[in-house]
Parts: structure tokens; sequence; C-alpha cells
């Protein structure tokens, strides 16, 4: 269970009980689809970007707690920040999930976006957390492609 | 828990000892995080008894050969163990001829070949293809790609909300365009059984052949191809608790013989020469290249362990399984059984209120139990439900009653976490 309670913390579950930013941005300048064909999730993610700062940002899709709580924290996170802080913090939070246990200081960068750190230990589960960050690098590129985790 | 008593104890002759038959299967005695294994993803794949493995042993170590080449004792002794396998398949499901019997690698090949060879010889513009909309993807794409190349069309057999197919709907659906149906026998997301041969003899009577989909029928209940009168059917060896890699499509010779070869190769040739290649005779024409010797003798030492046991024993063992897990599961505040027709294998497919599927699936892994989480290759099935996935317990002779008591908690434990 101590496993279980580190990848399915409370903040984890409150934001997949009720997800931050749900919502189609109504002005977007951005978006793009992703989907994880292994299990059926799909997630939209829409943005509003003013000069180089994401104004703006929404989610909507379903999927399991992992990846709703991981939408829900992203856009949290990188609404009001610029273009190149989202795509460093993309950068930061793959190496979290997927490289090996980062320094305190890490996930002091993070912030609440650390709270997903549980799903290393947890590889089926990775691209459930990864799947928002994936699509909403390619709405902010622009590659307007849809996104698959596979 | 209110636990609903089996119904009619079989014989004492026909019980399943099934303490007996765990015994055979090395794997089960796994711990999975200090926890007994608790296997209920036997629709993904079954697991293998050591007669099987020995099979596999014995074979590469005293048997291996290439066949139907080496005019040496070795060579002799592996292709008499590979032919000796294909009969053993064909008194399995009742073929008529042991050449009615094709090696492929898996159900999936099976289709493929059947897609690929029959039709693209017997499909035109504005023809149709009937399948039903519990059809797993192989059953679908291999069409799809049918129909791109030849201009056909897919036609769908629907199905009600508990999960059987309407069958005075595909009564009406069978058309002078229809040109095959397909249609699978145990549905892996749900465990609905279809009625194949009612369905065979409907097709018939307009004189169009018949595929079924049989790879999560033959772990469950005997099969008689002659019974069925089906014109195709495809197993995969896996499911039925023999090797990966290796299947069957069994195919009615008259059929087979009219059809192209699929692949070319070695092997499925009578003579070569560049301007004109003559094939040889069934089933070696769809069998080019040097075939999955092994796995085709491994399954025939699975079909040889099924044939040890009863099929009433199995039956009835599944059945009370099923029953078991239905009303166990059935309790759980939220929970929802996806797939209740009235003739069904022991699969429970559910989901569970504001809990996706997924994260059901990695906290009862926590406690050892493993089942299958995800659409399970039946998208139009989860499309037709209204649900983007589910939770799939699927069960085989040699899971207990004790192990759907692991699930049950294991479950609670879900809501434990989600609170």
């Amino acid at each position: 269970m101590a496993d279980l309670r580190e990848l399915y913390q409370q903040i984890i579950l409150d934001h997949n009980r009720s997800p931050r930013n749900f919502k189609q941005v109504p002005d977007a300048s951005h978006s793009a689809e992703g989907t994880n064909p292994l299990c059926g999730d799909k997630i939209s993610v829409s943005v509003k970007v003013a000069g180089d700062v994401i104004e703006d940002v929404g989610f909507q899709g379903s999927g399991c707690a992992i990846s709703q709580a991981s939408a829900s924290l992203m856009t949290s996170a990188v609404k009001g920040k610029g273009v190149e802080d989202a795509e460093r913090l993309f950068e930061a939070f793959h190496e979290m999930v997927t490289g090996p246990e980062g320094s305190a200081a890490d996930r002091k960068a993070l912030g609440k976006l650390a709270a997903l750190a549980g799903v290393r230990q947890f590889p089926a589960r990775v691209k459930c957390a990864n799947l928002p960050w994936h699509t909403l690098h390619a709405a902010l590129t622009g590659t307007g492609e849809p996104v698959s985790t596979e | 828990m209110v636990i609903r008593q089996a119904s009619a104890a079989p014989a004492p002759s026909q019980q399943l000892d099934v303490e007996r038959v765990r015994a055979d299967f090395p794997l089960l005695r796994q711990t999975v995080r200090g926890k007994p294994l608790v296997y209920l993803d036997n629709a993904a794949t079954s697991q293998k008894p050591q007669q099987v493995v020995d099979a596999l042993q014995h074979y590469y170590t005293t048997e291996n050969a290439n066949i139907h080449r080496g005019v040496y004792k070795l060579s002799e002794e592996s292709t008499a163990a590979y032919e000796g396998a294909r009969s053993k398949l064909q008194r399995f499901i009742n073929a008529a001829e042991s050449r009615e019997i094709v090696f492929v690698r898996g159900a999936t090949e099976a289709v493929n070949l059947v897609a690929h060879s029959y039709g693209q010889t017997a499909l035109g513009p504005g023809d149709e293809i009937l399948l039903s909309q519990m059809e797993h993807h192989s059953n679908i794409v291999p069409w799809q790609l049918v129909a791109e190349a030849t201009g056909a069309h897919l036609r769908v057999i629907p199905m009600t909300d508990e999960g059987e197919l309407m069958l005075e709907e595909y009564d009406r659906l069978l058309s002078p365009q229809t040109k095959l149906v397909g249609v699978v026998h145990v549905s892996n997301s749900l465990g609905t059984v279809n009625p194949v041969k009612r369905m065979t003899e409907l097709a018939h009577d307009r004189g169009i052949p018949v595929l079924v989909d049989g790879a999560q029928a033959a772990p469950h209940m005997p099969i008689d191809v002659q019974d069925l009168d089906c014109d195709f059917y495809a197993l995969s060896g896996h499911k039925m608790f023999g090797p990966t890699g290796i299947g069957v499509l069994y195919g009615r010779a008259e059929l087979l013989e009219a059809m192209p070869p699929y692949q070319g190769g070695g092997e499925m040739i009578r003579s070569v020469c560049f301007e004109k290649t003559t094939y040889a005779p069934l089933p070696t024409k769809f069998e080019a290249g040097t075939p999955h010797i092994a796995g085709a003798v491994g399954l025939g030492a699975a079909v040889d362990y099924l044939s040890g046991l009863s099929w009433e024993a199995i039956y009835a063992h599944e059945m009370d399984l099923l029953e078991y897990a239905t009303a166990s599961l059935e309790q759980i505040a939220g929970l929802h059984i996806l797939g209740e027709a009235r003739n069904k294998a022991a699969v429970v497919s559910f989901v569970l209120d504001g809990i996706h599927a997924h994260d059901i699936g990695t906290i009862v892994d926590q406690e050892g139990v493993a089942i299958r989480t995800g659409h399970h290759c039946t998208q139009p099935v989860m499309e037709r439900l209204g649900v983007p996935a589910t939770a799939r317990a699927s069960f085989a002779f040699y899971n207990t009653r004790e192990e759907v008591d692991a699930l049950a908690s294991a479950i609670a434990k879900v809501r434990e976490v989600f609170g």
C-alpha cells in the first residue's frame, strides 16, 4: 500500500475529482488532441498564447485518475507562464516520471507537479501522466498532428 | 456478502479436481509482492501446463530438424511430430480432413489469410462483409484493408444493451451483396457466446460463407466445425494453453482449394520456374517458409492435455466461477457488470462509478490480482456501451472461488484508496 499511497496522493485524487481548467479555451490560438491507444484515453488541450505568454489553457477528455490529475495540475502550472518556461517544465516533469529519483531541489522547482513523482514506480502508468504534456507540447509547437503515446 | 450457491452440483465423476490441474501449471505457484498470484487475465493469454513446456523441450532436445525436406531420420521424426500435431488439431475441432488444418501464427493471421486470399478474389465494388459489433479488432481491421482494396463495404450486426447480437437484424442484413459473414464465437470483452451454428445456417441459406473467430471459445468448450458447419474457424494456440506464435485456420477444403496462396516462399510450391510456379496441395499451399514446428508440437500437447479433462467438468466449474464472481462483484457498491448475455463464458467485465478501469487495474495488482483493463481491442463494444474502458476478469478452469474472493477484496482496496 505504501507505493499506492504515493501514487494516489490526496492532491491527485482531488484534481481527479475536481479537475481545474476543464474547458475549451474560447479564443484559443493553439490546440491539439492526444490519445493513448493502449487504454483509449483521450484528451484535448487548448491554449491562448499572447506574445510569448500562456494567457489561458484548458483541457477536456476522459481517462484515468493519473491522466486527469496530470492534465489538471499541468494547466494550473503553466497558466500565466512563458511558452519556453512551459516547455522547460515539460522536460523536468518528463525527467521526474521516467528518470532516476531527482533531488529535493528538482522537486521544489516542479511545485505541485511533484505529486506525480510516484508514477515512476509504475512503468505501465507513465504514459498516463505524460499524455497531457505531450498534447500541450504538440499544441504549442503547432504541429496540429494528433499525439499518440505509442 | 451474499454468496449464491452453484446450481445443480455436477456428478462426482464429472467434478474437476482443481487442485490437481493447478499443480500442472507451474506459473500459478508464483507470488506477487509476497501475495499469491491470482491470474484472471486468461482471455488475454492462458498459462501453460508442464506437459506443453515439456513437449517444447522434448522437441528441441530430441526431434529438431526442418520438416518435409530431409531424407534423414531426424527430419522424418520432426515431420511426423508436426503432422501428428495437425492430426490432433483436426480431431480436436472435428474437421473432416487434416488438410483443412492450416498452421498460422494465431487467430489474427488466420483472419488475415482469409481476408487477403478469399477476400481479394471473392469481393468487388459494392459487395458487403457482414461483421458483428462485438468483433475483436483482429476481425475488423483485416476486412477494412481488403474493403479498401476491393471497393467492398463493411456492415455491422448490432447488439443489445445486454451484449447479445440481434438475430433479426442479422437476418435482415444478409443480402445478395453479402459475400462473407465474420462473427466471434465468444466475445473477449463481454463473454457472450454467440449462436454461431444458427447464424451459419441463416447465411448458408443464402449461399454466404461464414468465418468464426474461435480464439476465446476453444479454452472453454468443445469445438465441432462440422456441426457448426462454418466455412472458416480461427484459433490462437496461446489462448488454449499452448505456446504463443502458433494458431490454426480451419477452412472447408473446397474453399481453401479455390483460394490463391497467402504468402509465397519455400515449402508451398510444387515446382518453380521464372515463367510459372505451381503450388503445393493443401494445407502446404498456405504454409510458406519453415513453420513454427515446435509451436505446433506444443499446441498438440495442449489439446492432448485438454482431451484428458472432461468438458462437462470444465463447463460446470467455470459456470460456478462465473455465477460466484457475478454474485460477489454485484455486492460491491457502484460496481456495474457489462455483458449480461444469457449464454456467457466465464468473463466478467465491469466498471466502478467514478473510478477509471486503469486505476482499478493498478490497485488490484498490488494485491497480486492480474486483470485486464482498457478497451480489450473491442473499441466498437466500448462505444456501444458508452464506456471508455472496462476492467475484466476472465477465468480458466484452473481458477478458484478463493481467487474470486481475492479479486473482490482487492476491489474493496480500490474504494479505500479513492476514499
